[in-house]
């Protein structure tokens, strides 16, 4: 009950509330304004759902390109993974020069390691491996050449290099393979590709900030007068801006709801090419959703997203009713 | 102590045009004051500097003891709390129910529903229009819209209570009956001030009259 009965007060400033009164009012406002600007949502379902469906595209692209990466990055190298040369032998090269090569570059201490793989090693390992095994029967000898693979100490691509010419002072050598070099490849494809969806992302942000404002733009001119009155009678911009904000937040998050239905959908459609490109070089590979993380990450990017495009129209509107 | 007091208050609009030149005047606190002039005189500008839709650009504006110029613009709606404003056309919104249209002012203020409940209905008694609550203000005659206007205006209990041209669309039975109504508020103890042109009715109510000529003040 207000005090202010007991004594005739003047005006609405005269209305003595307490502190947790206040609170507690303030907090039912809030829900009511979230509540009302989710009907008004409704009440005009096709226009809502055209905004929302724009939003949930052009939340679903970026949310989905970080899916990928972060997929893909399953296949970059491990940090501590060390470049290893892969000496190739010429093919038919007599078996115990090949086997004094490994020894001699066993002795050598600019090598961390050194495996010797026959050529009936690598035969044997070809067909276990590979369903075109049976291919080696095709052949009269074994057609595989015998592989040594190093490990170098020194692991800067120079010394890398250095170390690949240098092996070639045997003649038994075919050829010599930088094993990292794919993965660096990857590596660095990946990055690019992390980069370009950053890029993407920042400028489809831009599209939702600017579609909800519009929107918003929209909505405020059908309620021009009301809000008009409101200021005229003591409402606060923070009353003028609440329905708006609350609209743009709802629209935010219906359009990252939507969007975490599409990017569902597109992993879904994506998984069984994604998997066979990844078995060629990993053993295992696990499909990986957005995570909790990222379905919490994206609903909340969605609703500030939102709330943001929503208050850079109401502030503007709110600009054009200051005293002058 | 006075409770509107112009001093030497100019307004000038940035296309040059003199709304208000010099304008000196005071209202005691529960009087009723008529403010008139021809259309262009500068009425409307004077009611906008007391609500603070615009600022003077000489002069100063005191309503009660508070100077205008000292509120920035957040104080500005708690400012505007303390005043109840009539319009011409009554500015209700067609969208929602007599109710809510009179409780806005209190919500706005942060009133709780049962205590706005309570109020509504008391200013809609004083109007005479107890029934109309749940109508929507479109199905209301223009006299009874604008009694709808005057509740909203005085449902907070101001202190000051404005009109700007409120008999401006009705019929002159019907604008002695609203006049009347502002009366009743004055004679509870509200300071009124009303912008008309309607020099006959001015005339057969016995209150002070403010004449605007061209943005300057004659005084009768």
């Amino acid at each position: 009950m207000s005090k202010s009965a007991a004594k005739p007060v003047r005006g609405a400033s005269g209305h003595r509330i307490t502190r947790a009164d206040r609170f507690k009012r303030w907090l039912g406002r809030h829900r009511f304004e979230a509540s009302e600007a989710l009907r008004r949502l409704m009440k005009t379902p096709i226009a809502a759902l055209m905004t929302v469906s724009m939003l949930a595209v052009a939340l679903a692209v970026p949310g989905f390109l970080f899916t990928l990466v972060l997929n893909l990055e399953q296949l970059s190298p491990a940090a501590d993974l060390k470049p290893q040369l892969a000496v190739y032998l010429k093919p038919g090269a007599d078996e115990r020069r090949v086997d004094i090569i490994s020894r001699e570059l066993l002795l050598r201490d600019d090598l961390v390691s050194v495996e010797l793989i026959s050529s009936d090693t690598g035969a044997e390992d070809f067909r276990q491996r590979s369903e075109l095994g049976d291919l080696l029967d095709l052949f009269e000898t074994n057609p595989l050449p015998a592989v040594i693979l190093i490990v170098p100490r020194e692991q800067s691509t120079q010394a890398l290099q250095a170390m690949q010419q240098s092996l070639f002072a045997y003649d038994e050598v075919d050829s010599v393979e930088l094993d990292i070099e794919w993965l660096v490849r990857l590596g660095a494809i990946l990055n690019s590709f992390e980069r370009i969806s950053l890029i993407l992302s920042l400028l489809l942000a831009v599209t939702v900030l600017l579609v909800v404002a519009n929107t918003v733009r929209a909505l405020i001119s059908s309620r021009l007068e009301e809000i008009e009155v409101s200021l005229l009678i003591g409402a606060t911009s923070g009353w003028v801006r609440r329905p708006f904000l609350y609209a743009g937040l709802w629209y935010g998050l219906c359009g990252a709801l939507f969007a975490l239905v599409l990017i569902y959908l597109a992993l879904v459609l994506v998984e069984s090419p994604l998997r066979d490109l990844t078995s060629l070089y990993l053993g295992n590979f696990e499909l990986r959703g957005l995570g909790i993380q990222g379905v919490v990450t994206l609903l909340v990017l969605g609703s500030l997203l939102g709330w943001g495009g929503a208050n850079l129209a109401v502030s503007r509107l709110l600009t054009q009713f200051d005293a002058r | 102590m006075a409770a509107i007091r112009f001093s030497a208050v100019s307004k000038r609009y940035a296309n040059g045009y003199d709304a208000l030149r010099g304008v000196d005047f005071e209202l005691e606190s529960g009087e009723m004051v008529f403010l008139t002039g021809h259309s262009g005189a500068g009425k409307s500008t004077l009611l906008k500097l007391l609500t603070l839709v615009e600022r003077p650009s000489r002069g100063e504006v005191w309503v009660g003891d508070q100077s205008l110029a000292e509120l920035d613009k957040r104080q500005i709606p708690h400012y505007r709390r303390s005043l109840g404003v009539v319009y011409q056309n009554h500015r209700l919104l067609a969208d929602r129910s007599v109710f809510q249209n009179i409780a806005l002012p209190l919500q706005i203020a942060g009133y709780s529903d049962e205590d706005i409940g309570r109020r509504v209905r008391a200013a809609l008694d004083r109007v005479g229009l107890l029934e109309a609550e749940s109508a929507s203000p479109m199905a209301l005659s223009g006299g009874e819209q604008q009694r709808i206007g005057i509740a909203r205006a005085i449902v907070h209990k101001p202190r000051l209570l404005i009109a700007d041209e409120p008999t401006g669309n009705l019929d002159p039975r019907l604008s002695l009956d609203i006049m009347q109504l502002f009366e009743q508020f004055n004679r509870a103890g509200t300071t009124v001030l009303i912008a008309t042109h309607d020099v006959a009715l001015i005339k057969r109510m016995k209150h002070r009259v403010l004449i605007l000529d061209k943005g300057r003040m004659r005084h009768v």
